[in-house]
This record gives structure tokens, sequence and C-alpha cells, in this order.
């Protein structure tokens, strides 16, 4: 491969560094209007009455929309795909704007007004009166009997999952030693540097059109014509570039309100930009979930069963809800070997932040408990942390009993290998034994698996369309959207590759804009490469066998002797040059007689799913006088089979591990105990690492080659950011002596054990 | 956009003070860094202000004749931590504005706004107290000198009068001639961040290594910056040691009361007291040419 | 483009990207709405608003500030650059040039900001260490990169400088 494997600069950097890439915000719309939610200042109750004549009345307010004015039918918010099959489809748990508020910060009005000042202002203006319920923080409170449900006719169950494989009698029987051990997770917040934001207005013939920052445009169309209760077909849905999205915006946050707006003005314009203390508190966190686990082993730490239960808490709605717990269970038992498994989860509504996708969705999760309590039982064997995981890891082509992936490709043997080798595991494990000082150094590991896109528990649709101008360019669209991680970079780079054409010659078009662009579910389930890759795969095979069957019909040689190499068409077997590709896409544009330009324009429904494996390691010193725990060394070393752009992957991997360190040590999003309102919904509170606060960190890849992946690809996105977290927790254990099982790591948390443990 | 109803430049101290006793809804806006996040916030309907960033003589630093060095209200963090005078003569002062915010922040926000905000956490405010600071403060009724720790009400309040401006910020030489200090600021991050205690100790080495003077403030351990003066008396007059050391930070944590919040127990806070003022009276000692073993 | 509610105005003068602009600016505007609303310089971003991310960073009199705490009537009499000037004739600026050769760009959105603070630095011949550089570029907060590769990209035009 020529094109694919090089790290390539990335088709949309000049853009950006010249501040000419524009995003939302950065397209003005003659006579735009500004429109502001109004949002409860209570958890859990109901608005017994609200006042707006103030706010009406302010000069430059045009409207002030609420509860009162919106459909009675609810809609999900999910990006998923649309199933026909009801129990497949998302919970559709939300009222455009609501009476029953169910978080600090649910949207109960909406004032439009000309400008954003004035909005804000108008806003302050309105009075409500509410009946107040006590918050639901905690599992413990959601179930709590007799307690007003957050939705009615649910007592607070979002969902449940599970499974069980293999024969766990047989195995609990087998088991030399069983360990039991409770962890939680804390919410994060996705914090792309681009809040959440879109506007929309109306066409003559009534079509809605909606611009906004979001990773799933044609899901986006669908959800915004549920919410309205229109022709799904009557929404125009475009995406310009946009700043981050983690997850966060692979959700409809505030497109369904701001569409529903402009139709309350007769199609003005109106744009619903949140403010970074909105999209804190009123778009999508990460769920927090709370473990048991129990894992059974053999005196040679050989896994005989585990059995995981996990209680996931949702917030105020649904949105990807029970999915995310299902998610947890499945990479979970992915990870190793064991005679028998067993998993059982519940998704809870409470009163906070509805959760949502983000980067992970669940896994990092899963893999803090389950890596974290593995360490602790390599512990206790007093057997070497990476032993114990070469001994449990899946062999490749092992194939799972439930959902039939098969690990065609598996380097997460040679991970481990490379990642102890980076860190120079063994001399510094002896050089680091019985450590008395303050400040004490611990290595720690973490392995995780992931999969590429969805499939087979959602549908993987992708599409990809080329056309080739007169002189052998080509325009490629695709579906997908490029958020930040380098997809059009990575396509482009593909159908240079498959076309044989110089990258130059390869024109993508960035923004999605669903009138236009070909049908994808969108950027999430790192899935881009894979799924969306195998689409531009075929389209540019398509295009290319065209060219040549063209070709063969000008020059009489037989196009399966001829090749497209770098501009040229050529002889397959010497790479003679026969005549310039620009030859015949001119005359295919031309020619009176024959003249037919080269298109094609392909779906695909990937119908396959492939591992992606991985792990962290780390060395950490902690200071235990003060409970800072400094990362001294950091390393990923990734199986995403064939990298096809180094530099990009590698900045993938610098993105989740930094991600995943804030996970462990930083970032969480507080609430009062008794109030349920937000204490941290700023950059300030919530602990995002600057540079001074990054490590260096190490990204590495094995080469393995995924034979259903497009050119050998599979996932990367989302896997860095998954076990840095254990990675750490590990090496502080392994430094200290002290087991951390709640994230985050924080220092106040630190001195507080080592403290109760007698270390100081 | 900021809700402003008014905005006025004084161009001098006196026009200043003027503006602002001719309307009593008037605030003063320097750098603007707390002023502008509180309008934003909503705290300041309508806000009515007058600014006094142009004002020379309020960013000057300099040294009187009698060795007194005096900051402008009106200097930045930036300006602060790189000027000669500071450097040389209160590093401390340099090295703890340095901890504020971030670069773009330094470079607007004043030291004057750290004080007069109130802030228990203002990061100038405990290094500050350990130099004895003197605010110099200008109303209608003409220039009134007041020691920093009188200037506190509770926590973001300051006693100043709306039409007052606090002009400069004093500190004497027998305040630094000889001192070494030292900050730290103890934060979940390296920057962008508000302390979760500040602890700044000054010293001065006396002959036979002993610790001649001692001072010792924190912030964040109580609603307002504040001294230990027990601490500081404990030590002082002795001859340095690790036992000493040890002492220090036990009568220090013993003689704060911080609180509990969500951002840090009173337990958590407690124990980085003494922790952080034990490493901060090493720093100062040896920075003061002190011996340590 | 759209009848806002007026406040009261103020005239100032000064350049922007090296033209001389006068104009009225409402009391109430940053220099952040002028730059971006008025002067349609999108390029400046916000992020936060205040002063926590740094998206908005323009280079006032040669040094980096946050433009969304900055008042426009602040602005009479100064300097101000913003990315849409640092590319001269198609031609990129050395710093620009950098980061697109480092990997250093993804989502992109702090980009313009970090650029301006790093081309402040190498205007002043800044020859610091890695973790001063570091600290010069702490008031930007980046959540694609880590900051890996834009403390690369920095490095390189720091460094390469005599």
């Amino acid at each position: 491969m020529e094109i694919v494997g090089r790290s390539i600069t990335r088709v949309d950097a000049v853009a950006k560094v010249k501040g000419t890439a524009k995003y939302v915000d950065d397209h003005f719309v003659p006579g735009m209007l500004h429109a502001k939610a109004f949002r409860s200042t209570i958890a859990n109750g109901w608005v017994k009455s609200i006042d707006v004549s103030k706010a009406k009345v302010l000069p430059g307010v045009v409207a002030v929309i609420t509860y009162e004015d919106v459909p009675t039918h609810t809609f999900p918010t999910a990006g998923h795909p649309y199933s026909k099959d009801p129990s497949h489809q998302d919970v559709a748990d939300r009222n455009l704007l609501t009476r029953r508020v169910r978080y600090v910060g649910d949207e109960i009005a909406a004032v439009i007004a000309v400008d954003e000042l004035t909005a804000e202002k108008a806003r302050q203006l309105i009075n409500v009166e509410y009946e107040e319920y006590a918050p639901v923080l905690t599992a413990e409170a959601a179930l709590q009997p007799g307690i007003p449900e957050i939705h009615a006719g649910t007592g607070n169950v979002l969902g449940r999952g599970g499974y069980e494989v293999g024969d766990m009698a047989e195995a609990v029987a087998e088991s030399d030693h069983t360990f039991v051990d409770e962890f939680s997770t804390q919410v994060v917040a996705h914090c792309a540097m681009e809040n959440y934001s879109a506007y929309a207005y109306m066409e003559e013939n009534g079509r809605i059109v909606v611009v906004s920052s979001t990773q799933i445009p044609h899901i986006c169309r669908r959800i915004v014509g549920q919410a309205l209760g229109i022709p799904w077909g009557r929404v125009r849905v475009i995406k310009p570039y946009i700043g981050g999205g983690f997850g966060g915006k692979q959700d409809t946050v505030v497109e369904p309100l701001v569409a529903f707006l402009t139709t309350k003005v007769h199609g003005r314009p109106v744009k619903m930009e949140l403010s970074r203390e909105e999209s804190f508190i009123s778009s999508r966190v990460r769920h927090p979930f709370q473990f048991r686990i129990e894992t059974g082993v053999t005196k040679d730490g050989t896994l005989s069963f585990r059995n995981l239960e996990a209680i996931s808490l949702n917030g105020g709605y649904a949105s990807h809800g029970q999915s995310i717990a299902n998610n947890c269970g499945t990479k979970f038992r992915q990870q190793y070997r064991q005679k028998a498994i067993k998993y059982s989860c519940k998704t809870l509504y409470t009163n906070m932040p509805a959760a949502g996708a983000m980067r992970g969705y669940g896994v990092p999760q899963a893999m803090f408990v389950m890596e974290s309590h593995l360490d602790d039982i390599a512990r206790a064997l007093d057997m070497d942390p990476v032993e114990i995981r070469l001994k449990n890891i899946p062999e490749t082509g092992h194939k799972d009993p439930l959902n039939g992936i098969v690990a065609l490709s598996n380097g997460l043997k040679e991970c481990l290998v490379k990642g102890k080798e980076l860190i120079r595991w063994d001399e510094k494990k002896a050089a680091q034994a019985n450590q008395t000082g303050t400040k004490r150094r611990g290595l720690g590991v973490a392995c995780f698996n992931y999969a590429s896109g969805t499939h087979p528990v959602g549908l993987e649709v992708a599409g990809a369309r080329i056309v080739m101008n007169e002189d052998g360019s080509v325009q490629l669209q695709v579906g997908a959207t490029e958020i930040g991680q380098g997809s059009d970079t990575v396509f482009s780079q593909m159908v240079a590759e498959t076309i044989g054409i110089p990258l130059s010659m390869v024109h993508i078009l960035s923004e999605q804009d669903t009138d236009i662009s070909p049908v994808d579910l969108g950027s999430y389930a790192s899935r881009q490469t894979y799924i969306t890759g195998m689409a531009v795969r075929k389209a540019a095979e398509e295009i290319k066998a065209k060219v040549l069957e063209y070709a063969w019909g000008m020059t009489d040689i037989p196009a399966q002797v001829m090749d497209i190499v770098d501009g040229w068409i050529v002889y397959k077997h010497n790479g003679e040059k026969i005549t310039p590709l620009i030859e015949i896409a001119l005359d295919a544009h031309t020619d009176v007689v024959h003249a037919k330009p080269f298109t094609a324009d392909v779906t695909n429904n990937a119908r396959v799913n492939a591992l992606a494996f991985g792990c962290t390691f780390v060395e950490v010193e902690v200071d235990i006088l003060t409970g800072k725990v400094e990362i001294l060394e950091i390393y990923n070393i990734h199986d995403s089979g064939t990298i096809v752009n180094p530099t990009l992957a590698e900045g993938q991997v610098h993105g989740g591990v930094s991600m995943g360190l804030g996970y462990a040590l930083y970032e969480q999003m507080l609430f009062d105990p008794k109030t349920g309102k937000p204490l941290i919904h700023n950059l300030l509170d919530y602990k995002l690492m600057t540079a001074l606060d990054t490590p260096e960190i190490g990204a590495h890849f094995v080469n393995t080659f995924e034979p259903t992946g497009p050119y050998g690809a599979k996932a990367l996105g989302e896997p860095p950011a998954i076990t840095p977290a254990p990675a750490i927790r590990n090496a502080i254990l392994d430094a200290t002596g002290v087991k951390f099982n709640d994230l985050p790591m924080t220092p106040q948390r630190l001195i507080a054990k080592f403290q109760a443990e007698g270390l100081i | 956009m900021y809700d402003i109803a008014r905005y006025e430049e004084a161009r001098t101290v006196d026009e200043a003070v003027a503006l602002l006793a001719a309307n009593p809804n008037a605030r003063i806006i320097a750098g603007g860094t707390d002023v502008l996040i509180r309008i934003r916030e909503g705290h300041q309907p309508s806000a009515e202000l007058v600014g006094i960033r142009h004002i020379e003589e309020l960013s000057k630093i300099e040294l009187r004749s009698d060795g007194t060095l005096s900051i402008g209200a009106a200097a930045t963090f930036s300006r602060i931590s790189k000027h000669s005078l500071i450097t040389h003569l209160v590093p401390a002062l340099g090295e703890a504005v340095e901890t504020v915010g971030g670069p773009q922040i330094r470079r607007v926000a004043t030291i004057g706004g750290n004080v007069c905000n109130g802030a228990t956490s203002a990061d100038s405010a405990s290094t500050l107290f350990a130099f004895d600071t003197v605010l110099q403060i200008q109303g209608p009724e003409g220039v009134r000198l007041v020691p920093i720790r009188e200037i506190y009400r509770g926590p973001g309040k300051v006693h100043l009068g709306q039409a007052e401006v606090l002009t400069a910020i004093l500190i004497s030489p027998e305040n630094y001639n000889g001192f070494g200090g030292h900050y730290i600021k103890y934060a979940m991050r390296k920057a962008m961040d508000i302390a979760t205690l500040g602890c700044s100790v000054n010293c001065k080495v006396g002959t036979g290594n002993i610790v001649e003077k001692a001072r010792l403030a924190f912030g964040v351990a109580a609603p307002t910056p504040i001294r230990c003066p027990g601490a500081e008396a404990l030590v002082e007059g002795k001859p340095f040691s690790a036992a000493l050391v040890d002492d220090f930070g036990k009568a220090a944590a013993a003689e704060i009361n911080p609180r509990t919040s969500w951002r840090a127990s009173r337990e958590f806070r407690l124990h980085l007291a003494e922790e952080l003022s034990k490493q901060a009276l090493v720093r100062a000692f040896i920075k003061a040419g002190g011996k340590v073993q | 483009m759209t009848s806002t509610i007026s406040g009261r105005t103020q005239k100032i003068t000064c350049t922007i990207n090296g033209e001389a602009v006068t104009m009225d600016v409402d009391i109430r505007e940053s220099l952040l709405d002028v730059l971006r609303n008025r002067l349609y310089l999108t390029g400046t971003k916000k992020g936060c608003g205040v002063g926590e991310c740094g998206a908005c960073t323009v280079l006032i009199d040669g040094e980096a500030y946050d433009s969304c705490l900055f008042l426009a009537v602040w602005a009479d009499g100064k300097h101000i650059r913003t990315i849409e000037g640092e590319a001269k004739e198609g031609q990129l600026s050395e710093v620009q040039e950098a980061f697109v050769e480092s990997g250093a760009v993804q989502c992109g959105y702090c980009i313009p900001g970090f650029v301006l603070s790093v081309t402040a630095l190498k205007e002043q011949n800044c020859h610091c260490d890695r973790e001063s550089l570091k600290k010069e570029l702490s008031g930007h907060m980046c959540r694609c990169t880590g900051y890996q590769n834009i403390i690369k990209a920095a490095e390189k035009v720091l460094t390469e400088d005599k």
C-alpha cells in the first residue's frame, strides 16, 4: 500500500490553522434570532404555575414558548439507527419543553429575542412556582418504594440486562479462590471545546433546515421529525465543521427544540447556543456506575468464573440508556476466557443530567472494575500482573458465544509484551520493591477490548459517493462526519490508494447535508475507518473498474491487464505507462458517442465486526504527604489492525489517554446531595487537565491485519480512553499497597485512605 | 455581550473618586477578570462601571525614598512577576502571583482586584499578609493607610467605601529586608485553578542558624486570609531543626479553622496546612540563607 | 445584521491585523463580540466566555489575551491581531506551518488561540524549556490532543529560531 499507512497531513489542517474553517456559530444568517432556555432550578417536581408576562414585554423579545405550547407526544434523543421493532427502539421520554422537571437545568420554557443578551435578560424575568419532590440522586433513593416516579410507570428502572454463559456451578466448584469486591465510577463530561449549538430556519416550502454541531446528521433528521411530529423528509440537517464531540453530539441536545422554535416565529432563523455552563448541566454526561464483582480462580491464576453486577445511573432522561450498561457487559465478557461468566445490570432514572454516549460507551467503567480487580487477585496470588493477563486473554480465533464475533486478528499478547518492554517492567519492579520514603513509585497495567462499530446489536449502514472530474480528480462524499478524529483524511487516503491517484486529486466534502450527503449513521462506536471505510473502498473500486472498462474501449487493451498508478493507466505486470488517467476521464466526459462520466454511489450494510485490543502501562510517583500522583511514564499500546495514518492515529491515542488520565485523577461532576444542584459546571471547577498537568504520552501500535476491515483496519477512536484509569489505580496500589476502588482518585481520597491505613 | 448600562474611563485617581462619588451605583473595574464574570452571572444587572486601567500612577511599581516598595493597585500579575524590584526585593510575591490562572489572565488581572475581591483563595493575599502589607486607599475624604489584615470583613467582603479606590500596596523595608519567602499553592491542577489551600511563609535567619523571624499566612484556611501568630512565635528565636519544622506544622494546623466544602473537607485542609506550612518554612528558610541538613 | 437592542457606544480607533479601524462599539461588547459579530473574524472562538479555556485568545500589542474578558472599549489605541491575519499572501506563517506538519490539529477549535500564543512567544524570542513552554500555554484548553503535538509544533518553531 502506497498511501494507506502513511502520515498524510490532515486534509482540513490548513483551514483550521487559518481560522477559516466554519463551525456552527461562524455562520451568520440575516435576521438571526437567539433563543435561551428557561431551566428548572429544582431537581425533581412539577411546575405549578408559570408567569412569562414580564419576559414577553421586554423590548426585543419576539416570543416566549412554554411547555403549554409544545406537542404532547414524547420522543427519543439517542443517536442510534431507527428500528421498526418497537422492542429495539430508544426510549421516547422527552417533551420539547416540560412541566415535570427531572433535573436542575430541565427545559421549561424558551425565550426568542433579537439578541442573546435580551434573551438572557428575558429569561430572568420568568417566574415559576414549583411543587418540589426530594431529589433522587442514588440507586438506593431511586428504588425506594412509594416515591414519585421520575417517569410514570417505570419504577425508576429504565432497563435491565445481563447474560449467563457456561456452567457456573461447576466453575465455582473448580475455583481455588474466590474474590469479591465493589467499585464505583463518577459522572464526567465530554467538554468538547465547541459547546452545543444549532440554528434552524424554514424554507419557503415549509421544510425545516437545522444547522448543527452534530456527529449524526441523518439520525438527527429523523429525531427532529419525530419530535415535531412531521414527516422526516421535511427536515434537512447540515453539519459544518465540529469542535469535538466525544459522543456528546451523538445525541440530539438542542436540535429538536430549535427546530420547533423556528416554526413558532414563522420560519425566521433561530439560534440556540448553549453556554459552557449549560453544556455541562443540560447536555449529556458519562454514566456513573456501581459494581459488585466476584471472580473465581485456580491456584495458577486461571480464571474459572466471573460474575459482575452493575447499576448505572442514567439521570433524568433515557438518552442512550440501557445500551451503555449492555456494552459494558459485552466487553467485560470478551476480555478474558473462563468456564462461566455472568452479568446482570440495571439502569436507573435519577434527578441528574441525562447520561448518554461518551468515548468508550460503558467500557471505561467495565475495564476499571475488571482490571483493578484482576490486579488485586494477582497480588493475592503473588503473581505478576502481566503474567495473569497473558494467562487469561482470549486466543486468536476466539468466537464470542453470544454475539458470534470472532477475534480474527488479535495482537493483545504482543501489546502486553511491547508495553512491558517500553516501560522496563521487570527492571523497575525489582528496583521499586520495599520503598519507605514519602514519594513512592509504582507500575500498573490494564487491558481492554473494543468493537469496530455496533454489529450485531445495531445496524451498520454507511454511504460513500465518488464522482470523477474531467481531469481524473474525484469528489468524495461521505455521510460519516469529521469531528476532529481525522476521518476525512483517512477516507481520502483510501480513495487515492484504491483508485491509484495522488492524494491531491481527491477532494472530500467535509460538510454533511442530509439533502446531499449519502446516508450514513454518523460518527460513533469507533466505526468510521472500519464501517464507512468499507463503503468508501467499494465506491473507489467501482470507479476504478469503470475507468479501466472505459480505457479498454479506448485502447483495446483488456481491463484486467491494466491498473491505475499515480494517475496513469499502466500495464499491471510491469507498470509500463499506457495513457494518463486524464485522457480517459476527459473522454468519458466529452466523447459525443461514448460519454459516461464515472460515478459511484455505494451503500454498504456491514454485517461484521472486529475486536480491537490494547493496554496501558504506566509508572507513577505518589507523594503520600500531599496525595498527588505524578505520571512518570505512560504508554498505550494498540492493536487496531492496519494503521491508515500513523500521525492521526497517535493523535487519537494522545487525546484518548489524556481523557483517561482525567477520568482517573481529575474529572468529576458533583451534585449537592440535598438539592441535586450541580456544584461543578464550568472549566474552573471541572478539572480538565492543562498542558502543565499532562505528561508525555507514548502511543504505540502492534502490526496485525484484520481480514474483515478495509485495508486491514479496525477500531481506534475510543479505545485509548479506556484503560488509563485502571492502570493508574494499579500503579498506585503497587506504589503504596493501598487499593482505590472509586474514581476519581483525588488527593483528598488518597490522603484519607493513607491516614486510615496508617501509611501517614 | 455584558449587561453594562454605563461605562466611564477615569484618567486620574481623583477623577475615579469623583466619578464614583457622583454615582452611588458606580463600581470600579480594573482588569475585569472578576467584575465581568460577576456581570455575566447576572450579579450586577445594568452595571455602571468606572474603568481605572488607564490611570498611569495605578500601575507603577516603585521604591520610595524610605525604602517602602509601592505596587500600584492596577499593576497586572504578569508585570509584577517580571518587575526587577519585585524579583529583587520580594521574589516570593512574584512567585505567588505567577500561580494565578493562566498567562492570559495574568496579563489583565490586577493585584488590587485580587485584594478588593475579598476572596480567601486569592493567590496574592497570603503572601501580602506574610509581608505585613499596608494598603493605600484614596476616597472623597482623602488618603488612608490600612494594614491588609484589617481590610477583610468576610468572604468576598472588604472594608472599602463605594467611592474609595485602593491605589497602592505598600511593603516596608523592615518587612522584606533579609527575609526569604515561599508560597505554595495547593490546587488540583498546575494552572487555571483556584487554591485548595494557599500557604505563605516569610522568614529571617539569625546567627547560629536560628529562625529569627517567621511569618505564616494561609488562604482558604478561614473565611479570609489569615496569619498564624502562634506558630510564628513558637519557632522564632529557636535553632532550625526537623523537630522545629514539625512543631511549626502542628501549631499551624491547630491555629486554623477551615471549613468543609465540596471542594475539600476540613480534615483534608488541616492535613495540608500542617504539611504545606512545614514545606514552605523549609523553603523559605533556605531562601533566607539558612542551612537545612 | 439584526436589529439588536443597542446600548451606549464609544468610538475606538485601533488596528486589526495591521489595518486601521475606527468604529463605534457598544460599551457592552467584548472584543470577542466585536471581532466575531461585527467584523466576522470568526477564527477567534468562544469556548467559555469567562477566561477559562483560551479559545478566544488574540494578540493585543503583541501579547496573548482572552478577548472574551476584554471590553471592546479597551481596544482603543491597541494593535490587535487575530488568526485571520497570520497567513500572509496565502502563505501560512511558520507557526501555522508547524502546527500542520506536527499533527497538532484535530477538531481545530482551540487551534487559533494556540497559534497566536505560540506566535507571541516566537516573536519575543522565547527559548523556554518544555516545562516553561507548557506553562506559557497553560491558559489554553484542548480536549482532543492531550497537547502533545501542539507542544511539539511549538518547540519546532521556538527551537528553530536563532
